[in-house]
């Protein structure tokens, strides 16, 4: 009877599928454990940056589009500001004297030397010699020594008081003739921490120190903090968010009594000459892209601009073949290796370099990493959404709701995250929130997925279990989750 | 498409319409033009890179001073229908993502070949490639990471090499990675006269510089990649080839790519990055063929690209025409007259600079500092794109339905007010 249906009739057989599908699901639901409740997807957070959202390709220049909404017009300036981040500077004297005036010491010949695809720098991965490939350096400074250097910190007029003979950081780089500062070294010590799951993940803790010094020993208090490229996405849209808006949820004391503070740092402005609320940089050190870009190009690559006008960059007066380099300025160009113009086209840039629009946003799956965010207390610090200021400067990234996961303030982050150096009124356990936003696409876009300030961390899961201090009970949270639960809330984090 | 913009929009609903007044030609016939145009300059750039294939074979077989010269002169006659392709960047998606593989720009030459430290410089800095020279060294040990070069072929270049370590200056394939080979490093700085790598080089008996046999597989290789990344990009536009498709069944969407490519060359790419940085920097290495001095005709074949797009007429170097309804039929009179005159005077002011270049004044001898007259001739040419973007931009409000505006473009009615 059976073998009859089946040979006279195919939609029994259909039938019969169809049937042991059903009994198959059932079983199969019988089976797994409930779904994971979800968040609900609200509408926007598909377009982190607004309206200057890129829909382009997500292939390895998913950083480097303009904002969607910038003018046409404009599409002049960006590719300029463009064409110097890309450049290579050399040095002086050359026949070229608008575009040289490099070092004497510097860290990169090009801002795209460390912002590779206008994304995220990587540690090396071996010390020198065995590789050469940096894109991160080591900041320098000691503690105060005089009334003067306590003074100088107490007004916030300095973040920091430099290392007496190499300065504010170790250029790793010279010019002929030059010596170089030194080379970053880094021990790794592998760390392993056991997750609820049973699964194992091995942490590399690094230890800092400098190597082949080319102006004798440094300071016996020197303090060292690594530092990566970051990523340059979405700079315009934070650089935006309303300073009232930000200082109205710091809770320096912890009023609130959650376990979070969260403190703006107050860092000078060179261009205002007054306290201003810091937004870039790891520690939040710098107040502005202006005053960011200008003081990279001046420590970064030596090169002088017009709130830097030391044509010898980050040479100390303890330096001297480095002071005495010849300068690429000339009375032609304000006296300056970049003058303002240049600086201006590659503000400009950095402002409008769009961030790439979701993937999956509505997937289950990262809905319900989304849940999991939340209530392990991850949003407490990493700020999902907010509404950018009208803007005068770049009209098109003002009144834009966006998506950058983070409040731009310092929390203590721990002991093993701590550089144990101050900047500003950060302490050195504390760290400016990272944003989020566009972290799925660190490998399309670099080819790697290292993490934090120095890139410690090998994937998001790492990252995610350096967190302490304030963290902590974030951390241990996700520590605890499932083994479904953790890759959802990873699904969602590569879903931003 | 490269930048959104109202002036997009606003094409987009017009064309959606087929609106706009004293029509002569409908929207698909136009863009059915546009592609057709493309296939017969892809097909070009094709044939007249397999002619310089042959050139490298003839001068890899018998290296001399007269098979060099004939190599050169193939790749000079390449970049004639290729730089007329460039049009058709920014605003189709597959030209954009394959473009960077065969016209990328600038490079650290230092990756491919020798050069000469004492200008080139040989300070390292975080670009671990500047100076590997792939053509001198088999293995490429770099951290722990070791690349096999013993062999030198497509997948070597474009899987290994190419934007090695996310850099993209380092440039391992294309026609710029060829002009290398084939010219050297240009070190007359803004003096006159262009690379001067001796037919020797490529010489297995009497062989300058090393690696003669090596750099010959280089130069084979690179041109071998080029022939097939253009053969791959030749059948997009064909029959049956999804760029053609992409304008071709929706015209709206065929003449947004249309405008928003000669927008975007003439304005951000053209009069921008590749002409008005160098003027702002005065240094010879910031123009276009660096190492060939033939950046005159780079521009001026951009120039003649859009033009042609312009009037849907295109005239190979073998003298074949491929015409049709260009989105000259499809404008209001005074529109098409003015645009029609801004791509003539951008295209004079190329032939200026192609004029300057025959007297023995190329294109980085203009650009020196100090040099009134060349900065001039630079600045208007650059003026003349600026003017020709405006052009477009108003072309495209006339092709709008009534009540939809295009964003304001002040900053392009005062040039000067562009650098802010």
């Amino acid at each position: 009877m059976l073998m009859r249906l089946v040979k006279f009739s195919p939609w029994a057989i259909v039938a019969a599928l169809a049937l042991s599908a059903v009994w198959l699901v059932q079983y199969v639901v019988a089976e797994a454990a409930q779904p994971l409740p979800i968040a609900v997807f609200e509408p926007g957070e598909d377009r982190p940056g607004g309206a200057a959202t890129s829909d382009k390709a997500l292939d390895r220049n998913a950083f480097s589009h303009s904002s969607a909404n910038m003018p046409f017009e404009r599409e002049l300036d960006f590719k300029i500001g463009n064409g110097f981040f890309k450049r290579i500077w050399g040095s002086a004297p050359s026949s070229t004297q608008a575009a040289d005036g490099l070092g004497p010491i510097f860290n990169a010949k090009a801002c795209q030397r460390c912002h590779l695809k206008d994304g995220r720098g990587h540690p090396p991965a071996g010390n020198y010699p065995d590789d050469t490939a940096v894109s991160m350096f080591l900041r320098l400074s000691i503690p105060p020594q005089t009334e003067e250097d306590r003074r100088l910190l107490a007004e916030g007029r300095v973040n920091v008081i430099k290392e007496p003979t190499y300065g504010g950081q170790l250029q790793d780089f010279s010019v002929a003739g030059v010596p170089a500062e030194g080379r970053m070294h880094i021990e790794y010590e592998e760390i392993p921490v056991t997750l609820a799951d049973g699964e194992t993940v091995s942490l590399r803790a690094p230890t800092y120190s400098a190597t082949d010094l080319g102006y004798g020993p440094m300071d016996e208090d020197v303090m060292l903090s690594p530092r990566i490229a970051p990523q340059m996405i979405g700079l315009g849209l934070l650089e935006l968010i309303p300073e009232a808006a930000i200082r109205a949820q710091a809770d320096p004391d912890d009023a609130d009594g959650d376990g979070i503070s969260g403190r703006p740092n107050e860092v000078w402005s060179h261009k205002h000459e007054r306290l201003a609320l810091g937004r870039f940089g790891w520690k939040a050190g710098a107040p502005s892209i202006d005053e960011q870009t200008q003081s990279a190009f001046n420590g970064d690559i030596g090169i002088s601009v017009p709130l830097f006008p030391d044509a010898y960059g980050d040479c100390t007066a303890a330096q001297d073949p480095c002071r005495a380099a010849p300068s690429g300025a000339t009375e032609r160009y304000a006296n300056l290796e970049a003058h303002g113009q240049i600086v201006d086209l590659v503000r400009f840039y950095s402002q409008n370099l769009a961030v790439p629009a979701r993937r999956n946003p509505k997937d289950p799956q990262v809905l319900a990493g989304k849940k999991l965010f939340a209530d392990a207390g991850c949003a407490a610090c990493h700020t999902p959404r907010w509404t950018t200021a009208a803007s005068a400067e770049n009209p098109w990234l003002g009144e834009q709701t966006i998506w950058p996961y983070t409040d731009l303030l310092l929390h203590d982050m721990g002991e093993g995250l701590a550089d144990n150096r101050p900047e500003g009124r950060a302490n050195g356990r504390e760290w400016r929130t990272a944003p989020l936003w566009g972290i799925g696409l660190t490998e399309a876009v670099n080819g790697h997925t290292n993490f934090l300030h120095d890139g410690r961390a090998r994937s998001l899961l790492e990252a995610i279990l350096w967190h302490g201090g304030e963290a902590e009970p974030s951390r241990e949270a996700v520590r605890a989750m499932t083994t479904e639960e953790r890759e959802a809330l990873l699904a969602f984090l590569n879903s931003l | 498409m490269n930048k959104r913009s109202g002036l997009m929009t606003a094409l987009a609903v017009a064309a959606a319409l087929g609106a706009g007044p004293a029509v002569a030609a409908e929207p698909a016939s136009v863009v059915e033009t546009y592609a057709d145009i493309a296939h017969a300059k892809y097909q070009d750039s094709l044939e007249t890179a397999r002619a310089l294939g042959e050139k490298v074979d003839a001068l890899l077989a018998e290296p001399n001073a007269l098979t060099l010269a004939a190599a050169r002169e193939a790749w000079r006659a390449a970049r004639v229908p290729y730089q007329q392709t460039e049009v058709y960047r920014f605003g189709n998606v597959i030209v954009d993502e394959w473009e960077g593989k065969v016209n990328a720009w600038p490079l650290d030459e230092g990756m491919i070949d020798y050069v000469a430290r004492d200008f080139y410089g040989d300070m390292s800095d975080a670009n671990r490639y500047y100076t590997a020279n792939v053509i001198a060294n088999e293995q490429l040990q770099l951290s722990g990471r070791t690349i096999d070069a013993s062999v030198i072929d497509a997948s070597l270049l474009q899987d290994e090499l190419h934007e090695v370590d996310g850099i993209e200056a380092n440039v391992a394939t294309g026609y710029h990675a060829i002009e290398f080979l084939l010219w050297g490093q240009d070190l007359n700085g803004v003096e006159p006269g262009a690379g001067a790598r001796p037919a020797t080089d490529f010489d297995l008996e009497n062989c300058t510089h090393g690696h003669c046999d090596r750099r010959g597989e280089y130069l084979e290789a690179a041109t071998d990649l080029l022939i097939s990344d253009l053969e791959w990009i030749t059948a997009q536009w064909a029959e049956g080839g999804e760029a053609r498709a992409a304008v071709v069944d929706d015209p709206a969407s065929g003449l947004v790519a249309m405008l928003t490519g000669m927008g975007s060359l003439s304005y951000g790419e053209l009069a921008g990055e590749r002409m008005k940085l160098g003027l702002m920097l005065h240094d010879p290495e910031e123009e276009h063929d660096c190492f060939s001095d033939n950046t005159h005709y780079s521009h001026y074949y951009n120039a003649v690209g859009m033009r042609n797009v312009f009037h849907g007429r295109y005239v190979g170097p073998d003298g074949a025409v491929t015409e049709g309804p260009g989105l000259a039929d499809l404008l209001p009179e005074a529109e098409r007259n003015a645009l029609a005159a801004a791509l003539d005077n951008s295209v004079a002011h190329m032939q200026v600079l192609v004029d300057e270049a025959m007297a023995g004044r190329p294109y980085d001898v203009l650009l020196a500092p100090g040099n009134a007259d060349g900065n001039a001739k630079i600045d208007a040419a650059v003026t003349s794109l600026l003017t020709q973007t405006k052009a477009i931009e108003r072309a495209a409000a006339a092709l709008q339905v009534e009540g939809v505006g295009i964003e304001g473009s002040d900053s392009l009615d005062d040039p000067a007010a562009v650098m802010q």
